[in-house]
């Protein structure tokens, strides 16, 4: 592939056709690092926190009340009315739904925003980078505050972090509330905190105490990496150190009226009441009682660990070299990420100042990856919302149309790994005949809608530029019966299912 | 819709343009053989404890409170089978369930994904193996016997080996129209990656008919998708089938009685399905690890190590309901001082019982394990 090629396609989101790569790739690249704009206007356009976690208390206030309605003791009389009843019930259901859809809606329009930056972005190399992190640190939309946050967390947690250090990107990530619910730390309490002794003296029904998800995760997901050196004893440890951070409004349980003094609903908050006192050992290193400052104190010095620098450039040399990259290309990126004490705009520049991602046929795109890529090809800016009937239905998939319902359709919707491990980048994850043959519908679709407005020939040589397609691909495109199938044989060509 | 004959046909001239000297299953696949193997993978560590649970041990309240669900259906003097598996429970009576409790695979830690690569790549350590145990099972069995197929986008870890495998994603796109998958055919025919890949997709393709629109996303469709996909003569005769969800952190009660009315549903929808061909069919459900004995601060359950694995179908050996070396859930008995100790290898058992299924000598099939 020509180094122009390889700029736009394997550092960048593909080409959209009207770019300028220029004579210095790696300088066209490095630009973008500066130039990029975390808050682009899809993205600045988005509701507020403050409205997104106004709708999931709506949400939460009706399933309340209709809980309370069906335990009051006049419900079960009012039952024996038959269909009155009924009705009621069905009116309620539906309410039910339609506040569940106005959560909802904040995910569908996260997803757009997302989109839109991508297509539009002056800065594909920066955006590929925030997708890159925003998997690393991944949260996953299987409960409902996630889904309304999701979106947020990306924006808010990982965008603004680009420019700054690991360190700060990861005590960002999981501190945002839909980390904290994601992983179940917001629920998590210090067995001896003051809240769990006043509850032990009450004789509480229920038991209060730690959930050791999240610290299991950050150690091995997000820092240090799996079998690195720490064992079950550190993990629990870090779960005590991290007691006390939740989210005011969205933890639930029994405490959750004391936290609404220490912030706005929907604000991650440090509560001194859940923390876990007294001094944590954990990796040999002891950490004084520091309140909020401990489980910060632990986190920077799980960043800035050699099996930490180790794991990220593993990670990002897979991402943009190959599933086993070139240990020269892994040493190099660890080398900058511990001398510079894990700073991401030195690790990034790195990465393009390396000749091992400068060679080789590139990986094959995940199904975000293709999608994104194909679109620009076409020179779109959005996927057309799905009509309004069509949203609510969790259970029906394949009736929502829209972003969310094409990304599902191919395997990967977006923010929806099912795991905190994040969407695997590995081609064995994504090359399967399902997922090409789903591709090669899907292109028919979209080439089918744009029809003889683009020439597949010449549009193929402004994204694979400098002969990156392959002498058979140009020809099965130029033979095609119509403009329409020609495009779409681009879109599924083996030079354009990598990158 | 074009009647499925004639759409094979059509597709068969396609495929001459494929590889077919490298597709053994292919090439073979006319014979139509009675066995079936169906491994239902619970992704996210299931606990086994509340799936089978040792209701007869005296340790069990105290560590679980409310945790523990009352009713069920009781399997012996220690174990009762949870509420949610309603559709199953008689299976156990006929002889054609059983559960296999305090097993583990050889991983002794705590991550989900070194714990699912063993329990797929049937290796003794993480990433030790790049094949997995069905992948390697398949160059064990007659060429008649290979076809195999995953619900998913692409090949799952325990399929991979020298054969090739099918995936099938169910879905509501159009069908691609016949002349573009021709020209795809032909884009693909050189590439050594998706060349082979492309003849696998068109070869489902072949097989699903008009079943596309079932998008498979309850329980009972999912397993009703799958005998379909297993029926036919040349259908698949091993399938892997994902399910995710049982990383029950928090809220455990109501999330698993969830996940099992789906995995009951699922395997309902499949027996069904499979009509007189369940007698020739074996199940296996397993997971990764299993979970803390204790309830955790969140009404859930943390990583653990040893959980219940199933077996079903219609050719199981006489058996008891539940086999187990029960360690008990005592302080002392513990792995770890936490979690439900392991007795059992999980590879001795599903080996044993592919040994039995397929008539293959047994020390043949253990060797799929480490």
């Amino acid at each position: 592939m020509s180094e122009q090629a390889i700029a736009l396609n394997r550092f960048g989101l593909g080409a959209r056709g009207d770019e300028r790569v220029g004579s210095d790739p790696r300088g066209w690249l490095k630009a973008q690092l500066a130039g990029f704009d975390p808050a682009p206007p899809a993205i600045a356009a988005l509701p507020p926190r403050a409205e997104i976690i106004a709708s999931l208390g709506a949400y939460r206030e009706l399933v309340a009340m209709l809980r309370d309605e069906r335990k009051a003791p006049g419900a079960a009389a009012a039952a024996i009315s038959g269909d009155a009843a009924t009705a009621a019930s069905a009116r309620a259901d539906d309410t039910l739904r339609q506040s569940r859809q106005d959560v909802r809606r904040h995910y569908v329009a996260g997803v757009g925003a997302r989109l839109t930056a991508a297509l539009t972005t002056e800065t594909p190399f920066a955006e590929r980078l925030v997708h890159f992190w925003s998997n690393h640190f991944a949260v996953s939309v299987d409960k409902l505050p996630v889904v309304a946050l999701a979106a947020d967390y990306e924006f808010t947690a990982i965008r603004p972090n680009l420019g700054k250090r690991f360190g700060d990107m990861a005590w960002a990530a999981i501190r945002h509330p839909a980390m904290l619910v994601y992983l179940d730390q917001a629920q998590s309490i210090g067995p001896g905190s003051p809240l769990a002794q006043i509850a032990a003296s009450r004789g509480g029904r229920r038991q209060l105490g730690l959930n050791e998800n999240l610290a299991r995760e950050v150690m091995e997901l997000h820092t240090l990496g799996v079998r690195t050196g720490y064992d079950q004893a550190d993990v629990t440890e870090f779960a005590r150190a991290l007691t006390g951070w939740t989210v005011a409004g969205l933890a639930g349980g029994p405490f959750e009226r004391r936290l609404e003094q220490l912030g706005a609903p929907g604000q991650s908050v440090f509560a001194p009441a859940l923390h876990e006192p007294g001094t944590r050992t954990i990796m040999g290193k002891s950490y004084a009682e520091a309140g909020e400052a401990q489980a910060r104190a632990v986190l920077g010095d799980l960043a800035a660990s050699p099996a930490t620098a180790q794991h990220i450039a593993v990670k990002l040399a897979r991402h943009f070299s190959a599933d086993d990259p070139p240990p020269a290309l892994v040493a190099r990126l660890a080398a900058a990420f511990t001398a510079s004490g894990g700073d991401l705009p030195t690790l990034h520049r790195t990465l393009v100042d390396s000749p091992e991602v400068w060679t080789g046929a590139g990986k094959f795109k995940s199904p975000w990856e293709w999608t994104v890529s194909a679109l620009r090809a076409t020179g779109a800016d959005r996927i057309a919302p799905p009509p309004d009937r069509a949203m609510g239905d969790d259970s029906r998939p394949g009736a929502r149309a829209g972003a969310q319902g094409l990304f599902q359709q191919l395997g990967q919707p977006v923010w929806k790994p099912g795991s905190p491990a994040g969407w695997d980048d590995t081609d064995a994850t994504w090359a399967g005949p399902g997922a090409l043959m789903t591709r090669v519908e899907v292109a028919e679709r979209m080439a089918g809608r744009i029809g003889d407005r683009i020439d597949a020939r010449s549009r193929a040589a402004a994204v694979l530029p400098g002969a990156a397609l392959s002498a058979e691909s140009a020809q099965a495109i130029a033979r095609a019966d119509s403009p329409a199938q020609g495009l779409a044989l681009l879109l599924v060509a083996p030079e354009f299912m990598r990158r | 819709m074009m009647p499925i004959l004639d759409r094979r046909r059509a597709l068969g001239a396609g495929l001459l343009f494929g590889a077919a000297g490298m597709m053994p299953g292919l090439a073979f696949a006319a014979a139509g053989t009675a066995r079936r193997f169906v491994f239902i993978i619970q992704r996210g560590a299931a606990d086994g404890l509340s799936i089978v649970a040792p209701t007869g041990d005296p340790a069990l309240a105290g560590l679980r409170g409310a945790l523990v669900e009352p009713g069920g259906t009781r399997l012996d003097a220690m174990f009762t089978l949870h509420p949610a598996l309603a559709g199953i429970a008689p299976l156990f009576a006929q002889g054609q369930a059983r559960a296999y409790h305090a097993i583990a695979s050889a991983y002794r830690d705590r991550s989900h994904f070194d714990g699912q690569n063993v329990l797929e790549s049937g290796g003794a350590l993480p990433y030790a193996l790049k094949t997995g145990w069905m992948g390697r099972l398949m160059s064990l069995l007659p060429a008649a016997e290979t076809n195999a197929l995953a619900l998913a986008p692409a090949v799952p870890l325990a399929l991979r080996g020298a054969l090739p495998v099918a995936t099938y994603v169910p879905g509501a796109l159009p069908a691609a129209s016949d002349d573009l998958l021709r020209r795809v055919t032909m884009l693909y025919e050189p590439d050594r990656q998706l060349g082979p890949l492309w003849t696998e997709a068109m070869k489902t393709k072949a097989l699903t008919g008009d079943i596309g629109g079932n998008n498979g996303r309850n329980g009972a469709q999912l397993g009703e998708l799958a005998a379909t996909l297993m029926n036919p003569a040349d259908g698949a005769r091993l399938m892997m089938i994902e399910t995710g969800g049982w990383d029950t952190h928090s809220a455990q009660k109501a999330r698993l009685a969830a996940q099992l009315r789906g995995l009951d549903a699922l395997i309902g929808g499949l027996k069904t399905g499979l009509g007189p061909a369940w007698t020739d069919t074996l199940v296996l459900v397993a997971t990764e690890f299993g979970r803390t004995a204790a309830v955790n601060g969140t009404g859930g359950t943390d990583h653990g190590t040893a959980s219940a694995a199933l077996l079903l179908g219609g050719a199981l050996p006489a058996g008891p309901p539940v086999v187990a070396q029960w360690p008990g859930l005592g302080a002392a008995a513990l792995y770890q001082d936490r979690d439900l100790m392991p007795t059992q290898a999980l590879g001795d058992i599903v080996s044993a019982a592919l040994a039995h299924h397929y008539a293959l000598p047994k020390a043949r099939v253990a060797g799929l394990f480490a």
